[in-house]
Formats: structure tokens, sequence, C-alpha cells
């Protein structure tokens, strides 16, 4: 499936980007392409800079160098109205679920649809309860957000995002703070939705479970700087191989992180701080 | 040997005190400069909200497929004016019964103890009806407004509006200012009257005549008097609204509950503030173009 559809241009392509706040280097050089129908994971510890990574694709950042197309169209040097354009064309899911509070559940998957679009209300209602069905949330579109429960407001959220049918979906840490079961339910539906409505998705996670259930291609990030780009099934080798059979510190490394060892190379720096004569200098 | 060094040591001690006094005049100086600095930035980055408000009602009004959302407006009135009615009848009539009372007792030593109605009426309308009810606005919808939109921020929902293509000052700041702007003025006339009730109340507890309370007022209040009270109260209203919206959507995502509590607290300072500088602008205002005789 990777083999066709890297024939075709990348829907998403960025270059050489890079981006620092302050005298902080949050992404190096990165550059990443995700082709069209597949689903994308990038993967990485906590302040790895995969957020920033995603603010970036969306437009809410702009970076310092490099670039980033989405639709064959560069969107770091676009204006606003432009950019808006391109919005339109794509969906993001955040974390929280970022559903617009004092709004009911229906009203918030109803917003995108009424504001961009000359529809009258009778349709969009209609738009509405298709897009909560394929969510399983028909019959609380009247509820509140905030009588919903955390995995019930992503499932809204997504809805929301699916609303004007866009052509990629992002999804910012879609199992966090989830149980077990609810993730699981995320995730078939982040597979369903993406062959269904024959969207991208691009998934930023570090549940590692989850990458593996969803992802076509991965990408692991660490400390701004991308180790690998590959199938999953090249991380699939990679995580049941044998630590002494890798040999270059990298692969040790996205070993450790996909399999959530507690040994590695990733905490081994850590045990190289200056812990004990930072202790005892205050004596 | 010994003489010398006291002599010495003056000067030394002079100039270190004229060096730490200049030392600390340039710190002084440097704090002015960046609060001075920051004030300044703020109030032009509040203009440009001001301005891109200002665009979107504009083109609101004049272009047809611009939607301005009457019903966020009706929901923002609501939630602004009608919770802070109680307040400020509640306060406009206690000042309305104790302003009178303290300016009985020197009236009537002049025979003019009625004159309370004249007093009563030019401080409702001219100052106090505007002034309390922004103030009382200030906490009321200035706050919430602060701490919503700041928690919005906080939840990510203003990004996912970014996101959604959806302007948030088309979607938020205007529908809310537009609301303060109205209520504000709106409430004013209530306060007006209220206190005007209160004062006639004091007024038949003195034993002043009730007729000629309503008369003095009636003759105290001009429409110049009254339309000013209004345009002071609208202009209120919108610095209320707009310094809310402006530290609302300042917030940063990561400051979280503190920064939400941060902006919420500086929305009503910085709304008295205002509001109080205004007031003694449109004063001057008002008297040198000779609209208080």
């Amino acid at each position: 499936m990777t083999e066709k559809t890297e024939q075709k241009p990348p829907i998403i392509e960025v270059r050489a980007l890079t981006k620092s706040f302050g005298s902080q280097q949050v992404l190096t050089g990165i550059n990443l392409d995700v082709y069209e129908g597949e689903i994308m994971v990038v993967m990485g510890g906590s302040g790895c800079g995969k957020s920033t990574l995603l603010r970036h694709l969306i437009g809410s950042i702009v970076p310092d160098k490099g670039s980033i197309k989405l639709f064959n169209r560069e969107i770091s040097t676009m204006s606003e109205p432009e950019l808006n354009d391109v919005r339109k064309r794509f969906g993001i899911l955040f974390q929280s679920g970022a559903l617009i509070n004092s709004m009911t559940v229906g009203d918030n998957v109803a917003l995108p649809i009424r504001e961009h679009t000359a529809l009258d209300e009778r349709t969009i209602e209609i738009m509405v309860k298709i897009k909560l069905e394929l969510v399983n949330l028909r019959e609380h579109a009247d509820k509140m957000p905030a009588q919903l429960s955390g995995g019930m407001k992503k499932r809204a959220g997504l809805a929301r995002a699916i609303a004007l049918d866009p052509q990629i979906l992002f999804y910012d840490e879609p199992s966090a703070g989830l149980d077990p079961v609810t993730s699981a339910e995320i995730d078939q539906l982040i597979i369903d939705l993406t062959r269904k409505l024959n969207v991208t998705s691009v998934v930023v996670t570090h549940e590692m479970d989850s990458a593996f259930t969803i992802a076509d291609r991965m990408c692991m990030l660490d400390k701004g700087i991308i180790l690998k780009v590959d199938t999953r099934r090249e991380f699939e080798l990679l995580r049941e191989s044998s630590v002494e059979k890798l040999s270059n510190q990298r692969d040790q490394l996205i070993r450790q992180f996909l399999r959530g060892d507690a040994e590695g190379p990733l905490t081994r720096c850590k045990e190289k701080s200056n812990y004990e004569e930072d202790l005892l200098e205050r004596v | 040997m010994n003489q010398s060094t006291p002599s010495t040591e003056q000067p030394d001690n002079l100039r270190g005190l004229v060096h730490s006094l200049v030392h600390g005049l340039a710190l002084l100086g440097g704090a002015t400069i960046s609060i001075g600095g920051k004030a300044l930035g703020m109030i032009g980055s509040m203009s440009l909200l001001l301005a891109e408000a200002t665009g979107v009602v504009l083109r609101g009004v004049f272009v047809p497929q611009q939607r301005l959302g009457q019903a966020h407006l009706m929901a923002q009135m609501v939630r602004v004016g009608v919770r802070a009615i109680p307040i400020i009848v509640l306060i406009q009539s206690v000042i309305g019964m104790i302003l009178p009372l303290q300016m009985f007792p020197e009236l009537d030593k002049f025979g003019q103890a009625e004159q309370i109605a004249t007093i009563n009426a030019i401080a409702a309308f001219r100052e106090l009806g505007p002034l309390m009810t922004a103030i009382i606005l200030s906490g009321f919808a200035g706050a919430s407004i602060a701490a919503e939109l700041g928690t919005m921020v906080t939840s990510e929902e203003i990004e996912a509006l970014h996101s959604m293509a959806l302007n948030p000052v088309r979607f938020l700041v205007v529908p809310r200012l537009l609301a303060t702007i109205i209520m504000t003025v709106l409430l004013t006339v209530i306060a007006d009257i209220v206190m005007v009730a209160g004062g006639w109340l004091t007024a038949i507890k003195l034993g002043i005549d009730s007729d000629i309370f309503f008369l003095l007022t009636r003759d105290a209040i001009s429409m110049t008097g009254f339309l000013t009270g209004l345009t002071k109260a609208a202009v209120f209203g919108l610095l209320v609204g707009l310094i809310a919206c402006f530290l609302g959507l300042s917030v940063k995502p990561w400051q979280g509950s503190d920064g939400v509590g941060h902006a919420t607290t500086n929305t009503v300072v910085y709304s008295i503030v205002a509001i109080v500088v205004a007031d003694a602008v449109f004063t001057v205002i008002f008297y040198s173009y000779g609209m208080f005789t």
C-alpha cells in the first residue's frame, strides 16, 4: 500500500523546518512527507517538539526557516485570508477536544458549516446528524460540552473536525488522558474515518499501543530532530529486535522508546548529571 | 594623618551618596520608561483590536453576506446587563438617598433646602449615573468577559476557532464589545432614574414637597446634560469591553489559571483607571464647550 501511495506527490511536504523560541531550539531541519490516504504517526517524548511541529502544519506557528507545503501550496508565507482557504480543507482534533463550551455539541459541529457555507438550516441539521452518527454521538447533540466525558468530548471534537469534509485530519494526542477501552475506540475511529472518508491523517502521540494500531507509516522525533521515518513494519521489527544486534545509538534509543523501557540511551544521559555535586555544594 | 582621613572620606561618602542617588534616579527613570512603554504598547495593541472590530462591524452593516450574529449579541447583552440591574438599582438608590442628605444642612442654612433636588439630578445625570454604572460593569461584565476569553485561550478554544478559519474578533470580540456599549448606556438610564428616586425619598423625609422636588429636578436636567451623560456611558462601556476582550485574549495558553486570574484582576483595575481618566477628559471638553450651562 505504501509503495503505491509514494508514487503520488505528497499532500504534506515539510522541508528543512527550523524553529526556536528565544534561545531554545525546538525543531531542527525537519523533513517530512505525508502521502494521500495514509495515517502518519508522529511519536516522541514530552517536549520533543511534536506538538510544535503539528502547530506549524496547521499554520498556527510561522517557522524561522524552511518550507511547509499543504496541497502543494506554501503555507508559511501565506496571508491570513489565504491561510483561511487552506484551513477549510483540513480538520484538527485538539488534545482536549477544544469544543466551544458555551454551545451545545450539535451547535459545535454545525459551527464551521454555518460559518463557511450558505446551506439552509435543515440541511445543516442533517449534516450534523450524519457527522455525529459517524462518531456515535447522535443522541447527545443537545448536551453541553461540560456534560460529556473526556472520550465523548474528543469524539465530538472529531465530529466537528470532519464537518466540512476535510482532506487532511490532524490529531493532537488523541488517546491522552483516556482509559484503555475508550482509547482503543478512538483508535478504531481514526482508522475507520481515514478509510471511509478517504482522508489523510497525521496523528501526534506518545502512546505506543495506539501508534502501532493505527499507523501506516511512523516518524520518531527526539529533541527537535527526526530520528527515523519508516513504515510501521520497520518500526515493529526494530521494537522486537534484541538490543545487542543494534549497532548504533539512534536505533537503540528508538527501540527503548517503542518498548517503553526504563533502561536505555534515553535515560542513560540523565544519569550523567551533576546531581551529587549539586547536593553537596549546598551543604 | 588622622586629620586628613575624615576630610578625604567626606567627599568620598558624598560622592557615594550622589552616585547611589543618581543610580536610584536612573532605575526609577528606567522603570517609568518601561511601564510607560508597556502602557503605550498596550494602548497601541488595543487600538488595533478596536480598529479590527470596527472594520468587522462596518463590513457587517454594508456587506449583506457578512453575518454579524444578532443571536450572539442578544445573548451577550443579557449576560452583561441583566444580572447587573439589581446591584445598580441598590447602589444608585442609596447614593441618591445619601447625597441630598449630606447637602441638606448647608443648603438649609441659606433657606435653599429644596435645591437638593437640583444637586441630586445634576450629579446623577452628568456624573454618577454613567460613572457608577461603568464601574459596576467593569466588575460584572469586564471581569467575566476577561475570564471567559482567557479560559477559552487556555482550553485551546481560540486556537480551534483560528484553525476553523473563524476570526475570534468577529466571533467573540464584536458581540461582547457591542453588548457592553449598549448595556452601559441602557443601565445608565436606569441608574439616573433610580438615583433621582432615591433623592426623592430623602426629600420627602426632610419635609420637602414632592411637586417642588420634581419641578426642580426637571429644570436641572437639560437634554444636553442627559445626552452628554449617555455619550460618556457609551465610551465607558467601550473601554470596559475593549480592555476585557484584549486582556482576556492576551492570556497565553501555558499561563493556565494563573494567567486568567491576572487578566481578570487587571481588567477591573485598568477599566476603572481608564474610566476615570476618560471622565476627566470629557469634563474638560464639555466644560470648555460650555455644555454645563
